[in-house]
């Protein structure tokens, strides 16, 4: 008999809808729906694809226990065997949905969890420890190449075989340390990897170091009352036509605005160019994302010394962390050079 | 962004996935009210809502006078 298999996707490629439909409520459906297909090719019959789970990106994001709670009861009928999520790719609420329902799955029904993300989606730091992650490229274009990857992974957790290392199965590293016997010693091993590092010779680590990238809170703001107060967003707020093509993914570049005598984003005069969330609110009134008019009130009020004369603007969907980082950076000298004393950034 | 920002200035995240906020690095973390709408809520009135945002702007100003040694999520 088969395997059987529930299946999590988003609103997005249940063919329900885009940015517009991101907030749809959990649903399942018996059977296969959108890439179940592949999944279900590649199974060859040995698993079988009993359900889909279909839930909004930000319905999600915005109710996450909520909505676990609510699949996690939805799919008990269905007895699942093993729970595969997405492949979500680069895309960052997906990937968090799926990693935080493999998570739940896990946890409650003690069945093998599978996802595929490419290593940058917030939800691979979040959950690879909970999940099997199968590492995918960064868009729907590597569907092809990820679906193979996952079903191979699961069928053989369902079957119980012993799964390799991450470079050989092709899953994100979990922390996971396994004891093996090896035929030389560990001090040959050892001083093999290290000639191998000064010869300029590839060699693979037994223990890859955890990378802790995190950085010290700066001291808090003293003197609120004559403090310069700066607007950055991830948002995509800009000048109405987005003057600079911010693109409204992968973002190359961020903008710098001049809000001198500006009280108010109006819908005449700003927008947003971000393509990864619905952009009717933020296009109606963009100080839902970047607080202006209210700035200027407290502004206006002694609350705060000043709010600065040029906000900051990049899109924040599916761009790359080395982007990202070189806007910060660029972004604080510039604030720094400025005289700014503090910063408040909005993200959508 | 936010952490090479708080290389050099003090910096509160405004956003409503608080648990991305956690796992990029910000320190200082202000819950907001919805992706696509961070600081407005479209279903209340003008009024309600420009006080609902200021509400949270000042929430914001408070963490930034507040000491912290860890991430620290500002919920009221």
């Amino acid at each position: 008999m088969a395997y059987r298999i529930v299946h999590y996707i988003n609103q997005f490629y249940a063919g329900i809808g885009g940015e517009e439909k991101a907030d749809y409520q959990p649903e399942i459906r018996e059977g296969v729906v959108g890439p179940g297909m592949a999944l279900k090719a590649a199974f060859k019959g040995e698993a079988e694809i009993v359900a889909t789970v279909i839930c909004g990106d930000s319905y999600f994001a915005s109710n996450m226990d909520e909505a676990s709670a609510k699949i996690l009861g939805m799919m008990k009928e269905y007895k699942p065997d093993a729970f595969i999520a997405g492949p979500a790719f680069n895309a960052g609420r997906y990937g968090t949905a799926c990693g935080a329902m493999c998570d739940a799955v896990s946890k409650a029904f003690g069945i093998p969890v599978i996802s595929g993300m490419y290593p940058e989606n917030p939800g691979v730091e979040m959950y690879r420890k909970s999940a099997w992650i199968i590492e995918t490229p960064d868009s729907a274009a590597g569907m092809r190449k990820a679906v193979p990857a996952m079903a191979k992974l699961a069928l053989k957790l369902l079957k119980g075989e012993s799964v390799g290392k991450p470079s050989e199965e092709g899953y994100i590293e979990r922390g996971i340390r396994k004891n093996m016997f090896y035929e030389k010693l560990a001090a040959e091993r050892c001083v093999d990897m290290f000639t191998a590092k000064i010869k300029g010779e590839p060699f693979e680590t037994e223990y890859v170091m955890p990378v802790f990238d995190r950085v010290d809170p700066q001291p808090a703001v003293k003197d609120i009352k004559h403090a310069v107060i700066a607007l950055v967003t991830s948002g995509g707020i800009c000048p109405k036509g987005n003057p600079d093509h911010i693109e409204a993914s992968s973002a190359s570049k961020f903008g710098e605005y001049d809000i001198t005598g500006v009280n108010d984003l109006t819908s005449e005069k700003y927008c947003t160019a971000h393509g990864g969330y619905d952009a009717t609110y933020a296009d109606q009134d963009a100080d839902r994302v970047l607080p202006v008019d209210v700035m200027r009130d407290l502004e206006r009020e002694g609350a705060i010394g000043k709010l600065h004369n040029k906000f900051y603007t990049t899109v924040g969907n599916g761009t790359a962390v080395a982007n990202a980082k070189k806007f910060g950076a660029e972004i604080a000298n510039r604030l720094v050079a400025d005289g700014v004393t503090a910063v408040i950034l909005t993200s959508t | 962004m936010v952490k090479e920002i708080e290389r050099k200035l003090p910096v509160v995240h405004m956003c409503t996935i608080v648990p991305i906020s956690q796992t990029v690095g910000a320190n200082r973390i202000v819950p907001t009210i919805a992706i696509p709408h961070p600081l407005g809520d479209p279903s209340r009135t003008p009024e309600e809502e420009k006080a609902l945002r200021r509400g949270l702007v000042e929430r914001a100003l408070k963490a930034l006078q507040t000491e912290i040694t860890e991430q620290t999520v500002f919920t009221e």
